[in-house]
């Protein structure tokens, strides 16, 4: 047992996709919510092993690409200051501000770093007490508890030049506003179960008995999502509407009760703007009052020069809602790309837009190029 | 040893905000005050934080995510989706 190339194996998933059609009646819409699980999607073309039984809809499941762009030119306006090194995940540096990313700070003389680690920015801190260590901190509650770790154990080492500047998103009220706005075409969820290994299933039930929508949490490998598939096609085949957990090997109903709770003492809920969607309530992580002295937006006074600005052609919105598949949108692939992103979407390795551009690009431009 | 990451086929390094990857634990101790681990990935050693599974031990999978160990792996469950397409068709 590996956990991973098992779940990868054509044969299974060949037998697991015709057990998706066997089961389906008619063309159910069902959306999954990471960006893990869009491109695992879109590499094993389960989408078109699919295709005529159920209509898989990618959401917003990529936390940076739903970072608000007012979060971007504050991290922006933090990384020029002199005394500041700008601490984030790889994919935050290539994503647009109002006025270029941080990748063009850096090259204009910032300090910008990628680590793969929250705890590897306290390292960071610890050995270079002369600079002021700002973790720019994006994630769903999967990396909400790596990140409170981090802030806890400087809190514990007296680290007091490291700050973090939180933009935790929290995804089952984003299922709330999805399902809710007018163009809504969501009849079930595929729940992402990294989110879940954490914080269990809970939030999700009220959901899914308020919203009359099946959810299912549902792993990462083609197998994992054919299965997932399954069981919230047999949900909707016969009227029922509840959380099932397909990514057993990784979610017990309760999540980590430790990581929650690490996660409780160091940050409350709050609303958050979510880029594309709008003000979610209590779509957010921030710092709790007990924790303040480690949040940057209060350590240091610099804001950005200009109201945010998004870039015009941009359709990202209706990209992260469902309303649009990537290649319907006039600037992907020829003024939109990966090397030049006019939006998140393509940046990131989990955006909708950068996985249809990895996977998809043969087909679209064959469909007819201008 | 054959080490895949999390994602084959791809080029570029995946530092991703949700990606997690199963690793087996070799040893347990302690680093800056933190319960951390020495965890294998099919041959690639990296330190991982396991202050939140303080079940976890020597040989257990865990599942990680931004250097920090999310969960232990259920081997049992993990078994039952491989033989979910190997049975009669019926409920998973």
């Amino acid at each position: 047992m590996r956990f991973v190339d098992e779940y990868r194996d054509p044969e299974r998933i060949l037998r697991a996709a015709a057990e998706v059609k066997r089961r389906a009646t008619r063309a159910w819409r069902i959306m999954e919510v990471c960006g893990g699980q869009t491109h695992t999607i879109l590499a094993s073309g389960l989408d078109q092993l699919l295709e005529g039984s159920v209509e898989l809809l990618h959401g917003p499941g990529c936390p940076v690409c739903v970072t608000s762009v007012e979060t971007l030119d504050r991290a922006l306006a933090l990384a020029a200051r002199s005394d500041v090194t700008l601490v984030s995940f790889g994919d935050m540096l290539r994503v647009p501000g109002s006025h270029g990313d941080l990748f063009g700070a850096r090259a204009r003389g910032a300090d910008v770093r990628v680590v793969y680690s929250p705890l590897d920015a306290l390292e960071l801190a610890v050995k270079r007490p002369q600079r002021e260590i700002v973790f720019l901190a994006v994630g769903f509650e999967t990396t909400a508890p790596a990140v409170a770790s981090a802030i806890q154990s400087a809190r514990k080492r007296d680290v007091a030049n490291f700050s973090v500047l939180v933009a935790h998103v929290r995804v089952p009220p984003a299922l709330i506003a999805i399902r809710s706005s007018p163009d809504c075409r969501v009849d079930a969820f595929l729940a992402a179960g990294h989110v879940c290994t954490v914080m269990g299933t809970s939030e999700y039930e009220p959901i899914a008995r308020e919203l009359s929508l099946p959810i299912v949490v549902t792993g990462f490998e083609p197998l994992d999502l054919l299965q997932g598939t399954a069981l919230a096609v047999e949900q909707l085949e016969r009227g029922e509407a509840r959380v099932d957990i397909q990514y057993r090997r990784a979610v017990r109903p309760e999540g980590n009760v430790h990581a929650r709770a690490l996660v409780r003492e160091i940050f409350e809920v709050v609303d958050r703007p979510w880029r594309g969607i709008g003000v979610v309530p209590g779509g957010g992580l921030a710092l709790s009052p007990s924790y303040a002295d480690f949040d940057a937006e209060l350590r240091f006074p610099e804001r950005a020069a200009s109201a945010p600005q998004e870039p015009g052609v941009c359709r990202a919105g209706d990209v992260l809602r469902g309303a649009l598949r990537p290649p319907e949108c006039a600037a992907f692939g020829r003024s939109c790309t990966p090397e030049r992103p006019l939006g998140a979407p393509m940046v990131s390795s989990e955006g909708a837009c950068a996985a249809y551009f990895r996977y998809r690009l043969a087909d679209v431009s064959s469909e007819g190029a201008p | 040893m054959e080490w895949r990451s999390g994602w084959s086929g791809c080029a570029r390094g995946r530092a991703d905000v949700c990606l997690a990857v199963p690793g087996r634990i070799l040893d347990v101790g302690d680093e800056h005050g933190l319960r951390t681990a020495r965890v294998d990935f099919g041959g690639v050693r990296k330190s991982v934080c396991v202050e939140t599974v303080p079940e976890a031990g020597a040989g257990d999978w865990v599942l990680v995510h931004a250097g920090f160990a999310l969960q232990v792996l259920d081997e049992v469950a993990a078994r039952e989706v491989l033989a979910w397409v190997h049975g009669d068709g019926s409920r998973p």
